[in-house]
């Protein structure tokens, strides 16, 4: 076990991290998420509100849509990265646990009359059910198909009489998605999930948080405090992406001046050998010159490599850079390789 | 977890057992069990000559990178090559294929200064 922003969460079940993330890549894994946060934002105000806050564009985000977003400072630097949902009279805010605090005190802060923020945190549960089979497993389950959702979308259901918000997301480079549901069940719902799943034939297992770990790196996936954090802005962390420079959001006055000035850095994905890389590694060129750092690294079960995610110099980031990483003191080969490593489900 | 009644236990959870006047290297179930699911090994070479306590090789797991120490002192006679292709196989194994070094100790008595399986047994808490 593990603390982890307060709560009490397994690194690994009995059955094993390596394993976990096999399970999860060829079957069904299921992720107790309860520590996430859930912010509700409605009022007459709400949308404006919200898509000032966050980078992406969410003016044409219907219902039932969602998208990913990063929440950045005047910094352009991440606070947190984030899922908006478009629920037909409010706005459901998903963010990172350790965040929470912040995140609300930011969102409150910048609030002005006619916007209210409810934290929704405490009475909604989130489980999330991934793999290539979590779909298949939860149309079995649900009174309405979910099937019929699309990548990013949501729709409202019900698994044995619990009520459920399904998103169609996830962490993993899956298919499947994330369950939103009153608190009390949260027990019930995992027990009753795992023992269908068991009755129809469907492999499914607890995963922990080192299996969470390793099935989103090997994706793409950032996780803050490593790829993105509040001293990481957007554009070296390679989020241009989710950032819509033709509305208005706090950060991009800063991100508009970095871009002008040319980044210091870069996220790039290495492929090593000879070594487990890991965070706080430091990575140098050929001549032993130190040109950046590993925020995450380590092996990965699918693709059956060691592979870091760092911050290097730019002239460092191009994919088939020779490099090396210092792993307890000595250098090791190192490639500047694509990120993802592997391509998630829905990409395919 | 299970312990080899034969072999001698430093507290740093690597075991010792001697196979004719080789002294076969490893860490105990109960070492691989909390480490987790292991992803790499380093060993140093064959030949090396080290001291009982000396650092002779790196195991990674999921969790975090930990040194291995040398239960007695000796030269490395042989290293477990199948590891590098197979780092799990001292999850699965940790007594038998799992092994990580054979030492020729440069004075075979060095054992007795080792835990005997069932002291080991109960300094991890399993009886």
């Amino acid at each position: 076990m593990a603390g982890f922003a307060g709560y009490d969460m397994p690194i690994s079940y009995p059955t094993g991290a390596i394993e976990e993330h096999g399970i999860t890549r060829r079957s069904v894994g299921l992720f107790d998420i309860d520590h996430m946060g859930q912010f509700e934002i409605s009022g007459p105000s709400a949308e404006s509100f919200v898509s000032r806050m966050v980078s992406a564009r969410i003016s044409d985000l219907r219902v039932p849509m969602s998208r990913y977003s990063l929440l950045l400072n005047e910094e352009g630097c991440v606070l947190d990265d984030l899922f908006v949902y478009r629920l037909p009279k409010s706005w459901w805010i998903v963010v990172n646990a350790s965040n929470r605090e912040t995140d609300l005190a930011w969102l409150k802060s910048k609030a002005s009359p006619g916007v209210q923020i409810d934290d929704r945190s405490d009475e909604t549960y989130m489980i999330a059910v991934q793999g290539p089979k979590a779909i298949q497993l939860l149309d079995a389950l649900a009174t309405l198909p979910v099937s019929a959702t699309e990548r990013f979308g949501w729709c409202k259901t019900e698994i044995t009489g619990v009520p459920i918000l399904f998103g169609r997301t996830g962490y993993t480079g899956e298919d499947g998605g994330e369950l939103f549901f009153p608190a009390e069940k949260a027990l019930y719902l995992w027990e009753y999930i795992l023992n269908r799943a068991s009755e129809l034939g469907i492999e499914a297992k607890a995963i922990g948080l080192a299996a969470r770990d390793s099935l989103r790196f090997e994706a793409g996936m950032p996780l803050h405090g490593h790829e993105i954090s509040t001293s990481i802005n957007a554009l070296e962390a390679g989020f241009k992406w989710a950032c819509d420079f033709t509305k208005d959001f706090i950060g991009k006055t800063a991100l508009k001046a970095i871009a002008t000035r040319g980044l210091a850095r870069k996220l790039i994905g290495l492929e090593v050998s000879g070594g487990v890389p890991r965070e706080g590694y430091k990575v140098a060129d050929n001549q032993g010159r130190v040109v950046g750092s590993c925020v995450a690294g380590m092996f990965c079960p699918s693709v059956k490599k060691y592979a870091a995610n760092a911050f290097v110099e730019p002239g460092m980031a191009n994919p088939g850079t020779a490099l090396k990483v210092i792993i307890r003191g000595q250098p090791k080969d190192a490639m500047v390789v694509k990120r993802p490593l592997y391509i998630p489900a829905y990409r395919r | 977890m299970s312990v080899d009644a034969k072999a001698r236990y430093a507290q740093s959870h690597e075991y010792a057992r001697l196979e004719g006047d080789l002294v076969i290297v490893g860490i105990s179930d109960h070492a691989q069990d909390e480490l987790g699911d292991i992803v790499f090994i380093e060993l140093k070479e064959v030949g090396k000559k080290l001291e009982r306590g000396q650092v002779f090789g790196t195991i990674e797991s999921v969790k975090a990178a930990s040194d291995l120490y040398m239960p007695l002192s000796g030269s490395i006679e042989a290293v477990n090559d199948d590891l590098q292709a197979d780092p799990a196989l001292v999850n699965r194994e940790p007594y038998g294929n799992g092994w990580l070094i054979k030492v020729k100790p440069n004075n075979a008595k060095d054992m007795e200064a080792l835990l005997e399986a069932k002291a080991y047994a109960s300094m991890v808490g399993e009886e």
